[in-house]
């Protein structure tokens, strides 16, 4: 089998007391691209927090593996050094820490100890990416971040994609806030990472991500769990006629995470 | 113990041993007064800080040190300190007590520079250092440690710059108590004559872990018509000093006094640093760092006082405190009536990193002239859990992403820091101190 599995199975998870997440089960494994689509507040956002680990979110029931070790038992750190990835819909801003300074740090925590990347290979790599995701060349030392526009903050997301490689990304809305130009080269840079080993979860509202990045599956979230999935052609029928078709299909009035089925 | 511990050290003891540094008689005169002063005197008063159970009483007055023969045999740490600076040029080592090294390049010496320890200034520079000590600046009676200091002085150095000289290198001096029970009164009296230009670092390095110490300091510092003066420190004591430090400057017309403060002791610590501003557009620029840490307990004081018309008075000082550690920073803008367009700018911030750790800045204003600009900026705050989910989603260990997050914290004032070496040495103590 090519690259990482991901399983995500009956995951239940609670902010704050309120459950947000009631039962979501999804399987992701290398090479393969799937989108998860859903109106605001359907859990989108809480499903890549609780894979990554936030510390608001509490998994009350339910398991996240990753080719079979158990993600949930692992620190924040531990799973990035596991493989996964996520891009966030709001990345912190981190003051003096430059953008440069900050990916080394992350590069060298992903290698073993003894085997830094040494500081040439590092600088031409970063280069290089910048090149290819059209960033200012002065972003690498500017704080992470740090008054960043919407747009930045995003391709800065991708530029982390990029250089750490992971084997597993999430990637949450990661063309809000992109104008047309930004969105091809951020897409041109998912696809890059394409390849069998390689497996991602993009969140998205929009179908003119898709266009670019065709998904091979596509899900649909409501009420904090997976109602629906298929092909391509799910997203571009949501795009066309919205969600009530299935919610009417489903019997659901309100989607949010308030009511139940 | 209280800290009216009477001090084992009485007007005999004094008698000798300012003969034994065969001092001028007017010096002799101003320690035997002092230490009666300083019986009638209080502690100094700190709006938030308790001193009860700091010590100011037990340590050894009288320790000698070896001069430096050579460089290599200094410890690592007193090294790493010198940098570019093995030339041994323009540079003192005080080591406990005593001098153990003092060079002064030959230009600096034939446009008349003085930098030499405070006893020889004493006597060979007489009207410069009488002039001087303990006069305009810091007095004898502020308070109980301002008298101590006066009365049990045991170090000290003497830099004068003579009208229109400019000193192009850094003058540097390390004060190294070798010994982990010497105490350190030591005496820093910067003189820069008009329209002269010097910048001075000073480092302070201890060795006691475990034994128990007193460092009392006084710094003062002159720049006279339109001298510019960058003072630089990076105070280092370990845990055992319990630190007395009073660094103040008096600026007159056009002069400028730049503060660079790495204050990184380890120990119970008193931190002031006050500039007066004199002159008519007179300067001054107070940046300061620290780290607290352990079960430390600090009280920073940054105060400017604007007296000269178009005075400008800037604070800025960044703490992180860690796991027990108590830190106050005071700053204070003070105008007085008459000097009108003064300004006066400041911002304190303090990040805790623990459960444990805390933080408090308080920003004044004291302002009693209409036609002035004023403002400040105070933030206390902990580290921000999202920030270090951030950091360590990219595999960084939550210690490596707190060691971000503090020299992130720390690096607009570091950065500011006009002295280079001053910043290397930052960067340097900020990273033993994280871990
Ligand atoms: N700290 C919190 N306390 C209470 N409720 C919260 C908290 N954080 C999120 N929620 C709620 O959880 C629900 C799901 O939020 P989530 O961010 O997962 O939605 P989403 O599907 O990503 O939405 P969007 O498309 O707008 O990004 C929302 O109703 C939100 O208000
Ligand atoms: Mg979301």
């Amino acid at each position: 089998m090519a690259g990482s599995t991901l399983e995500i199975k009956d995951l239940h998870v609670e902010i704050e007391g309120l459950e947000i997440l009631k039962g979501v089960n999804l399987t992701i494994k290398g090479g393969e691209f799937h989108a998860v689509m859903g109106p605001n507040g359907t859990g989108k956002s809480t499903l890549a927090s609780a894979v990554m680990g936030h510390p608001k979110y509490e998994v009350t029931k339910g398991s996240i593996l990753l080719d079979g070790e158990d993600v949930l038992e692992m620190e924040v750190d531990e799973r990035a050094q596991a493989g996964l990835f996520l891009a966030m819909q709001y990345p912190s801003e981190i003051s003096g820490v430059t953008t440069s300074d900050f990916l080394r740090s992350s590069i060298n925590s992903l290698r073993e100890e003894g085997d830094e990347i040494p500081l040439m290979q590092f600088i031409k790599k970063m280069d290089e990416t910048m090149d290819y995701l059209e960033i200012d060349k002065n972003m690498a030392q500017r704080y992470l971040n740090e008054g960043f526009s919407g747009g930045e903050k995003k391709r800065n997301e991708i530029l982390q994609l990029m250089m750490l490689e992971p084997a597993m990304a999430i990637l949450d809305e990661i063309d809000s806030g992109l104008d047309i130009d930004a969105l091809k080269v951020v897409s041109k840079g998912i696809n890059k990472m394409r390849n069998e080993e390689f497996g991602c979860l993009i969140i998205t509202h929009y179908q003119r991500l898709l266009d670019y990045i065709t998904p091979d599956h596509v899900h649909v979230m409501m009420q904090g769990r997976v109602v629906k999935s298929g092909g391509p052609e799910l997203a571009e029928r949501l795009e066309a006629e919205g969600y009530d078709w299935i919610k009417e299909e489903l019997g659901i009035e309100d989607e949010t995470i308030g009511q139940n089925a | 113990m209280t800290v009216e511990t009477q001090l084992p050290y009485d007007k005999d003891y004094l008698m000798q041993y300012s003969e034994r540094r065969k001092e001028p008689q007017w010096f002799r005169d101003v320690r035997l007064n002092a230490i009666e002063t300083a019986e009638n005197l209080a502690m100094p008063k700190l709006e938030k800080t308790r001193l009860k159970n700091w010590n100011f009483t037990n340590f050894k007055h009288d320790v000698s040190g070896e001069a430096v023969q050579k460089f290599e045999e200094l410890p690592e740490k007193i090294r790493v300190l010198l940098g570019e600076k093995s030339t041994s040029e323009n540079l003192i080592i005080v080591r406990n007590n005593d001098v153990a090294h003092a060079s002064l390049s030959p230009e600096l010496q034939d446009k008349g520079v003085v930098f030499k320890d405070i006893f020889t200034a004493m006597n060979e520079n007489e009207d410069l250092v009488k002039k001087y000590f303990m006069q305009d600046g810091v007095s004898v009676d502020e308070h109980k440690l301002t008298a101590r200091h006066a009365a049990l002085l045991n170090s000290g150095v003497f830099l004068y710059v003579p009208k229109n000289v400019k000193v192009e290198e850094p003058i540097q001096i390390v004060f190294w108590q070798e010994d982990p029970e010497a105490a350190l009164f030591n005496h820093v009296l910067l003189v820069a004559d008009q329209h002269s230009e010097v910048t001075y670092l000073e480092n302070y390095v201890s060795e006691n872990k475990n034994e128990e110490a007193v460092a009392n300091i006084v710094s003062e510092v002159f720049a006279l018509d339109g001298a510019n003066v960058s003072y630089g420190a990076v105070d280092n004591f370990e845990k055992g000093t319990t630190t007395y430090v009073n660094r103040r400057g008096v600026a007159q017309r056009d002069a400028t006094i730049e503060w660079a403060l790495g204050q990184m002791n380890d120990g119970n610590t008193i931190s002031d640093n006050v500039t007066y501003l004199m002159g008519d557009n007179s300067y001054s620029y107070a940046k300061a760092v620290s780290v607290g840490r352990g079960d430390q307990k600090q009280d920073f004081t940054a105060k400017i006082v604007h007296y000269g018309k178009e005075s400008e008075g800037y604070i800025l000082q960044h703490g992180v405190m860690k796991d027990n550690a108590t830190s106050i920073f005071n700053g204070i803008g003070k105008i007085e009536h008459g000097a009108t367009k003064a300004n006066a700018e400041q911002e304190s911030r303090v990040l805790m990193l623990d459960q444990g750790s805390r933080g408090d800045a308080n920003p004044i204003l004291l302002i009693d002239e209409d036609d002035v600009t004023a403002g400040h900026a105070a933030s206390v705050g902990r580290v921000d859990p999202i920030q270090l989910y951030y950091l360590m989603s990219r595999g960084i260990s939550q210690q490596e992403a707190e060691r971000l997050v503090i020299h992130g914290f720390l690096s607009p004032v570091v950065r500011e820091i006009p002295i280079e070496t001053v910043q290397a040495q930052l960067r340097e103590v900020i990273e033993g101190k994280v871990y």
